[in-house]
């Protein structure tokens, strides 16, 4: 059981590139913190820091109070879950998982009390005899889990260890993962770029971009009140339209606010907070006129994307998923305009978010 | 359609037949020649069927000889090229794994050079650099020894390049699994690479003893003893005779003889190498 601490950690690359730009944060013990953010935004690179995997360039990566920056991986306490699982593949089930221990100079008993002990949790105990190419990619997934446990870490690292599986077992598996981590209270840094992984799993979210971290706070926190509008269109599915607004309609739409300073600002709302409605608009809420250009119906609920009738633009922040313009209206139930048809989206004013004209600051209203 | 894929069937299995006879003619005259006696097989017309000679032939090729007393009996040639092909198979296996182990997971000062620098004798076989080899092994005192016949010919990239190429496709995420699991470096590549390297191992093994057994001029270079001579290089010697006819009857014994270790390798060794294939492992 440990801390984890990232003091100022960097990381750059002989040819010079900056992976990691100074990175500090703490995880508590018995913590499941979530790095995540797009592709090539360092967040493997810094989870593979942690395990030992790449050298710290400057900074302190610090597990249970001791600097390891200089330490082998085998002597860090960590134990990992790869995205391919990196099972040895000549190695039977119960092998894959006993191969640690035995480096390591165990006792043979006591090993096989661990690896039974975990097959046992991780529904393996029938497989122990098996090579890993007999397994599904579920049961793979597993294993590789299962030789994590039984080393008894004090910190599991996982990189992106549900991504090679289908939906469906993802979904069982990443609820899985979170049973299992509250059961033995291990600290753990899980990598992801999937942000619902990220939403369900973490007690801490850390979002990153660009080597740097853009966020932390809890899921919730982050989803409420997005800091930046990377954030905002990062966390939450689908992503938050972001309305670029001139200084004089931040000063109509938020009459008697002091902060309208700013010339331009970025006006961002959820789509699940917008609904359709041809009644007046409460106090300091925003109305929206919408052509509506295409719907899709997920069952339970219902996109409506739609484009404004006025011309103003919609910021696309990276990674920007709404094309200039659209906005995406999230409605219950199956009810839907007719493409075509023009509509009123309307919100209160307290689900709206205001952010710098850079994006990069977080205004509150 | 149906009618023309019948006949694709047909010619391809004519064409198919017909390779088979032109290669295994030979062999077959070969193998009646080793059964007859030396007035039938020299008189001119070759009988297409076994003789009754063939139990004298093969006894006289293996324990005796030919009829000069100077000449090694055959069983000697084969051990000596069993040896030679032993020798150089198992020792570019062992070169090549370490050496590709080396280039492929460490990184030391010109390990790009040391790298090209194998690659590149891969342009410069045995053939062509003969007369510096032979004096490097007469110098070091190897002429008519068994290191002298095998150690020149392991020295060649062939297994390297095909150990290198393996290596590279196993994910470095095995690697960093060990590394966790507390493996160092030399157990990586006892626990890991050596059970993962087996049928490319037997692959190089097979071609590697084939390419011994059949080596003829370093043999035939530097063995002047005829208890050091091999195989390939006897069954020249017996056909090369000054005054007295050649035994063409004992030297057809010996070939049959001579093909059968690396026939036996092959059959073998195929077991391993259908299992290789059959059980894609990775």
């Amino acid at each position: 059981m440990a801390n984890v601490s990232l003091r100022n950690v960097r990381k750059t690359y002989p040819g010079g590139f900056e992976a990691i730009k100074g990175i500090d944060f703490e995880i508590g013990d018995g913590q499941f913190c979530v790095l995540v953010g797009p592709s090539g935004c360092g967040k493997s690179t810094l989870l593979r820091m942690v395990a030992g995997l790449e050298t710290v360039t400057s900074g302190e990566v610090d597990i249970g109070g001791r600097v390891v920056n200089e330490i082998e991986p085998a002597d860090r306490d960590i134990a990992m879950v790869f995205q391919n699982y990196a099972l040895y593949p000549h190695m039977s089930v119960y092998n894959n998982m006993a191969y640690g221990l035995r480096n390591r100079g165990m006792p043979k008993p006591e090993i096989d009390t661990r690896v039974r002990e975990a097959a046992q949790t991780l529904e393996l105990a029938g497989m122990l005899d098996r090579k890993p190419r007999q397994l599904s990619g579920g049961q793979r997934q597993r294993v590789a889990m299962g030789r994590a446990i039984v080393r008894q870490p004090k910190v599991f690292l996982f990189d992106e260890p549900l991504s090679n599986l289908d939906a469906k077992l993802r979904v069982a598996m990443r609820v899985e993962i979170r049973k299992l981590q509250r059961r033995l209270k291990t600290t753990s840094i899980y990598v992801t770029h999937d942000q619902l992984e990220a939403m369900t799993l973490a007690d801490i979210l850390v979002v990153m971009n660009g080597g740097q971290v853009e966020q932390i706070g809890s899921p919730l926190d982050i989803y409420r009140k997005p800091a930046t509008t990377f954030v905002a269109s990062f966390i939450g599915a689908p992503p938050m339209n972001l309305i670029r607004l001139s200084g004089d309609e931040i000063r109509a739409q938020f009459a008697g606010d002091s902060r309208s300073a700013a010339e331009t600002g970025i006006l961002g709302v959820r789509p699940e907070d917008l609904a359709i409605s041809s009644e007046a608009t409460a106090d300091g809420g925003i109305t929206l006129n919408l052509t509506v250009e295409a719907i899709e119906r997920v069952g339970a609920e219902t996109f409506v994307y739609g484009t404004r009738a006025r011309a103003e633009k919609a910021v696309s922040a990276t990674p920007g998923e709404l094309p200039e313009g659209e906005v995406i209206v999230r409605i219950p139930g199956q009810d839907a305009p007719a493409i075509g048809a023009s509509i009123r989206a309307t919100a209160p004013r307290d689900k709206l978010h205001l952010f710098s004209a850079d994006g990069r600051n977080r205004i509150d209203i | 359609m149906v009618e023309h894929r019948r006949w694709n069937d047909i010619l391809a299995y004519a064409i198919l037949i017909l390779g088979v006879f032109i290669v295994v003619f030979p062999v077959y005259v070969a193998l009646i020649a080793s059964t007859h006696d030396a007035a039938t097989v020299v008189n001119g017309n070759m009988p297409m069927l076994p003789g009754s000679h063939t139990l004298e032939n093969y006894y006289r090729a293996i324990f005796v000889g030919g009829s000069r007393a100077s000449r090694e009996p055959v069983g000697h040639m084969l051990m000596n090229s069993f040896v030679m092909a032993m020798g150089i198979a198992l020792g570019k296996i062992v070169i090549s794994i370490l050496s590709a182990y080396a280039v492929v997971y460490f990184r030391f000062p010109f390990r790009q050079t040391a790298f090209w620098i194998i690659f590149v004798t891969l342009m410069l076989p045995v053939e062509v650099r003969i007369y510096p080899t032979y004096k490097v092994i007469a110098d070091l005192k190897m002429l008519d020894t068994y290191a002298g016949l095998i150690l020149p010919l392991i020295a060649s990239a062939t297994g390297t390049l095909l150990f290198r190429q393996f290596f590279m496709t196993i994910p470095d995420e095995l690697l960093e699994a060990s590394r966790i699991d507390g493996a160092g470096p030399f157990r990586f590549f006892k626990d890991t690479l050596l059970p993962l390297s087996v049928t490319t191992m037997a692959a190089l093994f097979v071609i590697q003893f084939i390419y011994g057994w059949n080596q003829y001029l370093w043999p035939l270079l530097i063995t002047t003893q005829e208890s050091m001579q091999t195989i390939v290089t006897g069954i020249k010697k017996m056909l090369t005779t000054t005054d007295e006819l050649a035994e063409w009857q004992l030297a057809m014994a010996t070939a049959i003889l001579a093909m059968l270790p690396p026939v036996a390798v092959v059959v073998f060794m195929q077991r391993l190498f259908v299992r290789g294939l059959v059980e894609t492992e990775k």
